[in-house]
């Protein structure tokens, strides 16, 4: 794939857990890309329902990111190069919300997801005297 | 007398234009990000301020891969926004200001900024949940908008530092302006939230706190991160804390804080409201 054997690409800072979208994310990840942003347009969220596999074809998906929108696969999109700004509007399509995305790619269920989130629990509150009256 | 009064700083979760199209602001859930909000009704109130300069990011409305600024400011007499994906669209319109886009433009060149402009652009939840977060109901908005984008999204994104000069030459520039309109400040998005991979629905509750206390009194503390550092430290989303960055270089006058609100989670985010006002500083 593009530029991974580059010195550059070895030199990567790794972050755990995390993908840094970057210009070989990029490039992987195009025509998957390219797909989703096109369903900002609602006839074309209702022409991938109609016929998922010609509408990958229209965008010329690779094997790997057609196998992963298949399998639902979150993290095999990611990995395909996905960016989820982009897959956020395939999820819509697909009814998942991004809590259910994280516990997919967690591998918690939704309800633990839900509850990881959760445990962050709280609300600090300041307002200065000259606004204080209106909270 | 400064023509910046001061500086919103806030959330952008697409979830809460969801909740704003459902009435869901009494919600249990959602009240006490919504509550946050009524110390910055009341200064808007008061100020009335004119235009309102945006610092944001784009998710995929406006830009693409295809072509993705760093840095893009709008210059548009009208800017829209559209359905993303999920079938929300908000309708009033956001009013632009040509005149006041172009001059900022010509100043920040000046200070050798290198922006996209764009006549005719788009703008996401970015900039329409805060607005409908800011001005409720559905009056026309009262101010016009100057959209000012940064690329968050495909690295390398620009340094915290870079942002921080391109907010303050946008504050130049807007001091400069010769007409009598007030202005306010946005920066949003953040804070700590990461949407993808393993990782996904991380919040650093401690490095956000670290950004609230800071933001008045010390922004340039915000600079001893890169980019991967925030991405590390806040998520790969939390990295949107580069617009309140910029934001925050733009108010170059004295600075204190009118109220915070920090929240989580709302969706997969730390929520923040931040109000800063901006006076003009007394020379002794």
């Amino acid at each position: 794939m593009s530029g991974q054997a580059s010195p550059a690409a070895q030199e990567k800072r790794a972050i755990p857990g995390t993908i840094v979208f970057d210009g070989d994310a990029a490039q992987d990840g195009y025509a998957l890309n390219a797909m989703c942003y096109s369903f900002n347009s609602e006839p074309n969220r209702k022409a991938f329902v109609a016929d998922e596999e010609g509408y990958m074809d229209r965008f010329n998906l690779t094997e790997a990111q057609r196998q992963a929108v298949r399998n639902r696969d979150v993290l095999g999109m990611l990995a395909a190069g996905g960016n989820v700004y982009y897959l956020a509007k395939l999820a819509g399509i697909l009814g998942l919300n991004v809590q259910d995305l994280g516990a997919l790619q967690t591998g918690m269920t939704l309800e633990d997801f839900k509850a990881a989130l959760l445990s962050h629990a709280m609300t600090e509150t300041h307002v200065a005297d000259r606004l204080g009256e209106a909270a | 007398m400064s023509q910046i009064c001061g500086g919103i700083f806030t959330s952008h979760v697409p979830g809460i234009g969801n909740a704003i199209a459902k009435g869901l602001q009494q919600d249990p859930y959602w009240k006490p990000f919504f509550d946050g909000f009524a110390p910055v009704h009341k200064f808007l109130a008061e100020e009335k301020p004119d235009v309102a300069v945006v610092f944001y990011n784009d998710h995929g409305l406006n830009f693409f891969l295809d072509k993705m600024p760093t840095f893009a400011i709008g210059a548009a007499p009208e800017y829209k926004h559209e359905d993303e994906g999920w079938g929300i669209a908000f309708e009033r319109p956001y009013p632009g200001h040509p005149d006041l886009s172009w001059h900022i433009i010509e100043q920040v060149v000046a200070s050798e900024f290198d922006p996209v402009t764009c006549q005719s652009m788009l703008v996401d939840h970015a900039v329409a949940v805060p607005f409908e977060l800011c001005w409720p109901g559905s009056d026309a908005f009262p101010v016009k908008l100057v959209p000012i984008a940064i690329n968050t999204v495909q690295h390398p994104l620009p340094s915290p530092k870079r942002c921080h000069e391109l907010g303050k030459a946008v504050g130049r520039a807007i001091e400069s302006w010769g007409g009598e309109e007030k202005v306010v400040v946005f920066g949003t998005g953040g804070l700590s939230h990461q949407l993808e991979g393993e990782r996904a629905g991380h919040i650093n509750t401690d490095y956000d706190k670290f950004c609230l206390s800071n933001l008045a009194p010390d922004p340039e503390a915000l600079l001893q991160h890169d980019t991967l550092d925030i991405v590390e430290l806040a998520g790969s989303q939390g990295v949107e804390i580069l617009n309140w960055i910029a934001a925050r270089g733009a108010l170059g006058g004295k600075v204190r804080e009118l109220a915070s609100n920090y929240h989580v989670p709302i969706s997969n985010t730390a929520a923040a409201t931040v109000l800063l006002e901006n006076s003009e500083k007394v020379l002794a």
